[in-house]
């Protein structure tokens, strides 16, 4: 069946999964449903104990058995330690079946390639997969369906009940020994605790481990011991070095820069640009850069910002120092000045689901007037792909990127117009990821598209000097220095879909097949 | 034959390296005026034939959008400085940059390869310009003689690193070391009517420091910088374009000296300032690089 994006969805890919194609940004508004809820265990008796000896422990204690699905957070992003480790030790006592569902996946957990492979873990469910366990996935090594699903998406199917988490594991940098978590304080701090938020809610059982045993209560806690069954007291959850690293130095790329600059014209030319603005950016050089400029122009205009939203990075934490924003929400730490910024009564912890989940009263995302984001390609549609690299190969996470994308008032994307002899801007992506009805403009180094759909914007830069040009010249432009690639070929074997963050079937990714030479 | 791109705005003439795809397939969406194509230091000694390969490629195959292709061939001491420009001829490069100058003779030596390069490979004739890089004090001393060798010649550049250790002296960010020869090109390309550009400031976490030497050779008179990074340029436009004050007053000055001509008077004022025909040709330059740099609305 073909979707609202023009993605073939095979027939028994809707039947075995249940979902339905993706039919709109709003398809759902308005829906009404029962939320699941976990089953829990009560603490009465005050002379009980929820701390436990190790990994091993816990799981037994948990009733681990085949066929259970895993909750994990990414906070520790490529310092994590603590899927591995429990991976480790599952693996150790021959369990099989698992589903993993964790709001992301990366290279820390490269290691878990071998338990695909012999069968300990046979569906994943994350944002998206960078590393080795990516290839895997597209060389159709897993048993079953990788589901990639936005972080907005990842509460909702927790929240339906779609997706039971059995067992969550949350690492937490301190903990006490009745399971008060915290983001910050101990030796792998990550600031906030936030995706994990909702495995806690909802998980039938609940662990926290920790590296830093603090004394209780650990408050004002992140994740609160009423959710927490055990606690576990490990060597070291993550590497601090990877799990955030010194603010990033500006970029002195002048492609980024002038992306940059071209983005920052934009913006302050929109009619949200006011005082009381809000904004969300990511990590990227040209973002980074974005903000940093844009800090200058509110400085001279005399506008502040309402509230800045992240996935947080120093420059946006500048501007609460500086009283340019009012209020921080926060998702996510990428750097140090990030994660001490927290502390600071102005920076709010949100959770996931406050973030961007479809299925709650009103999220976030829905607030936001601005999102500055990247993509891996972009098509004449307007469609994004930021999971499966042009080579076919899973690579990339949704993140935010669909929720956002779909909340803000003016999305933005910035993608170089080449990635390498990649075209960025094609005809068709490699994988629809975030609808081309989110997508207001694309912002390149060869210059502007703004979306067709937005007249209004359109009309609100009649008389900007920025080189505008419609979507299918920038692909042109591409197409006429690097030639239009040949498309990758895939096999007919559907390896894992990419789910709307409504938990419709946005598109599906094949198992990627090795490339043979067309032609004489 | 005239080439009439001689004058062409040149305010940032940008180095690249011709062995590196990744910089010399689109340099062209920062907007520099020029920019060169190395063939000389920057390519390794073992690496002269691959370089070509390369700028052969990107000179027939990469679509510049009106930007300025300049090769910078190897020093005539060398053995490979008449495959450079028979390969940058051929290629179709707007012009040739002549490292080390010393003397017109240098030119001229150049100027008869091109033209049996032309002639070879079919290109116009007098299609391929030349500009001549003074690089020692011998060079600056002969700076008149080699601005007028050649109809091809645009104009000569200061390269400052090897003028001053001819010199026995360095760059030191300040300017001193560099005033005898920039004060000495700029006189000598204005009496023979070329262009004459500004070496390389190389310090990239410096912009300051740029934003003033720039300042500088604007006042002196330079046409324009040769830069090594993307990030000088909008620098180098800000300050090389007239700005909106400069344009008005410009154009008023332009047309009160015709109307004021046609009345016979000869001196008058504007905008409070005492103004006479000696005013004109520096006005019209002015309403010209506006014109050039894309910021001129008027109708003159």
């Amino acid at each position: 069946m073909i979707n609202a994006v023009g993605r073939e969805i095979p027939e028994e890919i809707l039947k075995q999964t249940g979902k339905e194609p993706f039919k709109g940004n709003h398809y759902f508004d308005g829906y009404e449903y029962k939320k699941d809820g976990p089953s829990t265990r009560c603490v009465i008796n005050s002379q009980g104990s929820k701390l436990v000896e190790n990994i091993h422990e816990v799981l037994v204690k948990c009733g681990i058995q085949d066929g259970m699905t895993l909750g994990f957070h990414h906070h520790f992003r490529d310092g994590d330690y603590v899927v591995n480790m429990v991976m480790e030790e599952i693996h150790n006592m021959g369990i099989k079946d698992l589903t993993i569902c964790a709001s992301s996946l990366g290279k820390a957990h490269d290691k878990l390639v071998e338990y695909i492979e012999d069968g300990t873990i046979t569906n994943i469910q994350s944002s998206g997969v960078r590393g080795k366990i990516g290839r895997a996935i597209s060389e159709g090594k897993l048993r079953g369906l990788a589901v990639m699903r936005s972080h907005g998406g990842r509460v909702r199917a927790i929240e339906t009940g779609e997706v039971r988490i059995d067992i969550a594991f949350i690492g937490s940098p301190t903990c006490d020994d009745y399971g008060n978590c915290r983001g910050i304080g101990g030796k792998s701090d990550c600031g906030v605790l936030s995706y994990s938020m909702v495995d806690a809610d909802y998980a039938d059982k609940v662990v926290a481990v920790t590296d830093c045993l603090v004394p209780f209560p650990n408050f004002p806690a992140h994740i609160s011991m009423t959710k927490v069954d055990y606690v576990v007291v490990v060597d070291q959850i993550g590497n601090p070095d990877k799990i955030a690293t010194g603010a990033a130095k500006p970029t002195t790329d002048m492609r980024k820069l002038m992306m940059a600059d071209y983005c920052t014209q934009f913006v302050v030319n929109t009619p949200y640009f006011k005082d009381g603005f809000s904004y969300q950016t990511g990590v990227g050089g040209a973002s980074i850069a974005s903000t940093i400029s844009l800090a200058k122009i509110m400085k001279e205009r005399n506008i502040r910002m309402k509230f800045g939203v992240g996935g947080l990075t120093k420059p946006m934490c500048d501007l609460l120092e500086n009283g340019q924003v009012d209020a921080l929400l926060d998702t996510q730490d990428f750097d140090l000045n990030a994660v001490e910024s927290v502390i600071n009564p102005k920076h709010f912890r949100i959770s996931a689901g406050e973030y961007a989940d479809p299925f709650n009263k009103g999220a976030v995302v829905n607030k936001l007037d601005f999102v500055i984001l990247a993509a891996l390609e972009v098509d004449v549609n307007f469609n994004c792909n930021v999971v499966v690299g042009s080579d076919g190969i899973i690579t990339g996470a949704q993140g935010g990127h669909p929720d956002t994308a779909a909340g803000a008032k003016c999305t933005i994307v910035i993608a170089p117009l080449l990635q390498g002899r990649i075209p960025a801007i094609c005809t068709d992506v490699t994988t629809v990821t975030t609808p081309g009805e989110s997508i207001d403009v694309v912002i390149t180094d060869y210059g502007i598209a703004i979306n067709p759909r937005r007249q209004d914007l359109i009309d609100s830069m009649k008389n900007v000097d920025l080189p505008f040009k419609t979507i299918e010249e920038l692909r042109d432009i591409a197409y006429s220095i690097v030639g239009e690639p040949e498309r990758v070929q895939f096999d007919d074997k559907v390896v894992g879909i990419i789910e709307s963050r409504d938990g419709t079937i946005m598109d599906v990714v094949r198992k990627i097949k090795n490339f043979e030479f067309s032609g004489e | 034959m005239i080439n009439l791109v001689k004058k062409r705005l040149r305010r940032t003439m940008m180095f690249l390296n011709a062995q590196k795809p990744g910089l010399i397939k689109d340099p062209y969406i920062y907007k520099p005026d020029s920019i060169i194509l190395d063939l000389e230091d920057a390519v390794a000694e073992n690496q002269k034939d691959a370089a070509r390969f390369s700028l052969y490629h990107a000179l027939k195959e990469i679509d510049y959008r009106g930007c300025e292709r300049v090769v910078r061939i190897n020093g005539l001491d060398t053995p490979y400085w008449l495959e450079d420009i028979r390969c940058a001829v051929a290629g179709g490069c707007d012009s040739i940059r002549i490292p080390k100058t010393e003397c017109p003779k240098e030119i001229h030596r150049v100027e008869e390869e091109i033209i049996k390069a032309e002639k070879d490979f079919g290109i116009p004739e007098g299609r391929t310009l030349i500009m001549a890089a003074i690089e020692s004090a011998r060079g600056v001393m002969k700076a008149l003689d080699i601005c007028e060798a050649s109809d091809r010649l645009f104009g000569i550049a200061l390269s400052g690193g090897d003028y001053t250790k001819d010199l026995q002296t360095h760059i030191t960010g300040t300017g001193i070391e560099l005033m005898g020869a920039r004060q000495n090109l700029i006189i000598a390309a204005r009496a023979a009517k070329v262009q004459c550009f500004d070496t390389v400031y190389t310090n990239l976490d410096d912009m300051e420091g740029f934003r003033k030497d720039v300042e500088n050779i604007h006042l002196m008179g330079f046409d324009g910088k040769s830069i090594v990074n993307p990030r000088q340029i909008p620098v180098v436009h800000d300050i090389f374009t007239p700005s909106g004050k400069d344009i008005i007053f410009a154009e008023k000055v332009v047309k009160e000296i015709e109307e004021k001509k046609k009345l016979g008077i000869g001196v008058f004022t504007v905008d409070g300032k005492m103004i006479d025909i000696a005013f004109y040709d520096g006005a019209r330059r002015t309403i010209e690089l506006a014109k050039a740099s894309g910021v001129y609305k008027g109708d003159l």
